[in-house]
């Protein structure tokens, strides 16, 4: 039979505010133990929690973003659960009144455009941390994130398979970088998924049963979970089984998951409205104030990019995914005009370098303008193709100039006609038996002298002068 | 409205209350008796009454985003009974 996946995703997005949600605790990531808390947010009886202004602006500005309608009257909610990670015994939410709705992004996957829902955005605290496994005896609480302002984006159901789910993400990481809400740093668990999913056979009306894995937090584990999922699920059916309503954890070293609680129970939340804080009501005005504030987004700077600069749909798209390297980009342009060279680049050489070394854009060690120094070193003819990929590994390794770098090294072009006859006669002296293969018509033989000049000059020689000599010298 | 013994287990759980069988009992009364006494409130036409959010008619209660300095770590573990490594530490939990 054939089978169809449904999914919804949450994302969970911690917000990039000074300050914690409810105290003015710092929202840095990592630190000492416990030494980011106070009495609010490690929930000792008698405080009094106020919220963080800029959730509130940073929460609908998200929602701005995303089209979602901005609620006038919105309040907070307790949802209690008991688990160490939270110390008060509930997690303060936003339940029947969140502070965004309906909204919607649009994704593209293999060339198919497709719009995916956003049933709201609401506003909450993150949980601490805990660690399970040094220790046999107990566990260890950090309370230093807790309190981290976070806002949960829950998705429709309209998402029909993995690809889909990692562009969704893709697309929501984008936003929230460009509008400057959210790091988005996965690998910090600032950005994370929790995917709900069920499968139903091909053209089925009703939803199956569905599973939650929760915390996801990179693409490949997204995309690999929902592909183990959707195959479990599978599996279960055509065994004669059924999917159980749970939660389930995903092990991304074994690429399994196993189940957690039922969720029928864990999920009795009892909410109610936050005594502790008061509702928010926002004035149109100010709503549409924040509205017109908003920067570019990716779309319409995708948009721009293929109207001023001529670039290819796909390189526009590539360039603006990610705001760092939109800004890289243009700032790169700023300096030089030869708009598909410093594209190329950026999507060929600075691509690569980075995944090889695990970096990411903001940590690049130079700035855009180096690279537009590359190019123009490379357009004056100053030097090689060859040599400017080099001189730009270097650029990583010492964040230097290539100019300067150049200059250090003496990688200028040899262009010096006395200097390269000497090379090519050397060459053809070493090389008799090359010289009797291409005398004797083997063409072959004279590609490989030019690569023994290129290699005797270091890669330096101007390549049109070599051929030019070598022809000649060979002629003589 | 009817309360069950189940109801009273299972919000007992919820609570991570552990009752005795002469306690369910009673409060399987109790419960139902105070359900029974909320339930007047029904007879009022609350049809143009929107929900209460807050008991008290005050709105935006905000603070400015500055970070400041939080309390020293020792004071945060001071109350814990049980600590390791600058952690507050807890009973094995394993979902």
């Amino acid at each position: 039979m054939e089978y169809e996946v449904v999914i919804g995703l949450e994302v969970h997005a911690e917000l990039s505010t000074k300050s914690k949600i409810y105290c003015s605790c710092t929202t840095e990531f990592g630190g000492e133990e416990n030494t980011h808390c106070c009495p609010i947010c490690t929930g000792m009886p008698g405080v009094l929690p106020v919220l963080n202004k800029n959730v509130v602006e940073y929460a609908v500005k998200a929602g701005l973003a995303t089209n979602c309608t901005i609620a006038e009257f919105s309040k907070q909610d307790r949802k209690n659960y008991f688990y160490p990670d939270l110390p008060k015994a509930y997690q303060t939410s936003q339940y029947d009144l969140p502070l965004c709705k309906e909204g919607y992004i649009d994704i593209e996957v293999e060339g198919e455009k497709k719009r995916i829902g956003i049933t709201r955005i609401h506003i909450e605290e993150d949980a601490g941390k805990l660690m399970h496994d040094e220790w046999e005896t107990g566990t260890l609480v950090d309370y230093n994130r807790c309190g981290v302002p976070l806002i949960e984006i829950v998705s429709e159901p309209d998402i029909r398979s993995a690809e889909e789910a990692k562009a969704y993400v893709e697309n929501l990481k984008a936003i929230l970088e460009y509008i400057e809400v959210s790091d988005c740093k996965m690998q910090e668990g600032s950005l994370r998924a929790d995917v709900n999913l069920s499968v139903r056979p091909k053209g089925q009306k009703e939803f199956g049963t569905r599973t939650e894995m929760k915390n996801l937090n990179s693409f490949r584990s997204i995309v690999r979970a929902v592909e183990a999922e959707t195959q479990r699920q599978i599996n279960e059916i055509e065994s004669g089984g059924v999917v159980v309503q749970e939660t389930r954890r995903w092990d991304d070293n074994k690429g399994v998951s196993y189940a957690m609680r039922s969720k029928e129970e864990a999920h009795d939340y009892r909410y109610f409205p936050e005594p502790d804080l008061v509702p928010i009501v926002l004035e149109k005005e100010w709503i549409e104030k924040v509205k017109e504030a908003l920067p570019e987004l990716p779309d319409a700077r995708r948009k721009r990019y293929i109207a001023e600069f001529g670039l290819p749909e796909y390189d526009a798209g590539i360039l603006t995914s990610s705001k760092r390297l939109a800004d890289f980009f243009e700032e790169a342009v700023s300096k030089n005009s030869n708009t598909k060279a410093v594209s190329n680049w950026i999507m060929g050489d600075l691509m690569r370098i980075l995944k090889e070394k695990n970096l990411e854009v903001d940590q690049i060690p130079f700035p855009a303008e180096y690279l537009a120094n590359l190019i123009g070193l490379i357009d004056k003819g100053t030097i090689s193709g060859t040599i400017a990929k080099k001189v730009f590994e270097k650029m990583f390794d010492s964040g230097k100039d290539p100019q300067v770098i150049v200059k250090e090294e003496g990688l200028e072009v040899v262009s010096d006609e006395g200097a390269l006859v000497e090379v090519v006669k050397k060459i053809l002296e070493s090389n008799p038996q090359s010289v009797a293969d291409y005398k004797s018509g083997k063409e072959k033989a004279f590609g490989f002298l030019v690569g023994q000049a290129m290699k005797e000059t270091r890669g330096k020689a101007n390549p049109q002068l070599i051929n030019k000599i070598l022809k000649e010298e060979l002629e003589k | 409205m009817k309360v069950t013994k189940e109801t009273i287990e299972h919000v007992a759980n919820l609570a991570r209350l552990n009752l005795t069988e002469q306690e369910k009992e009673k409060l399987t009364t109790e419960m139902e008796d105070i359900i029974s006494y909320v339930d007047k409130l029904n007879e009022l036409d609350t049809s143009g009454v929107s929900p209460t959010a807050h008991v008290i008619p005050i709105k935006n209660v905000f603070r400015e985003d500055e970070a400041k300095a939080s309390y020293d770590r020792e004071k945060i573990l001071a109350n814990a009974p049980s600590t390791e490594n600058g952690c507050f530490k807890v009973p094995k939990v394993v979902e």
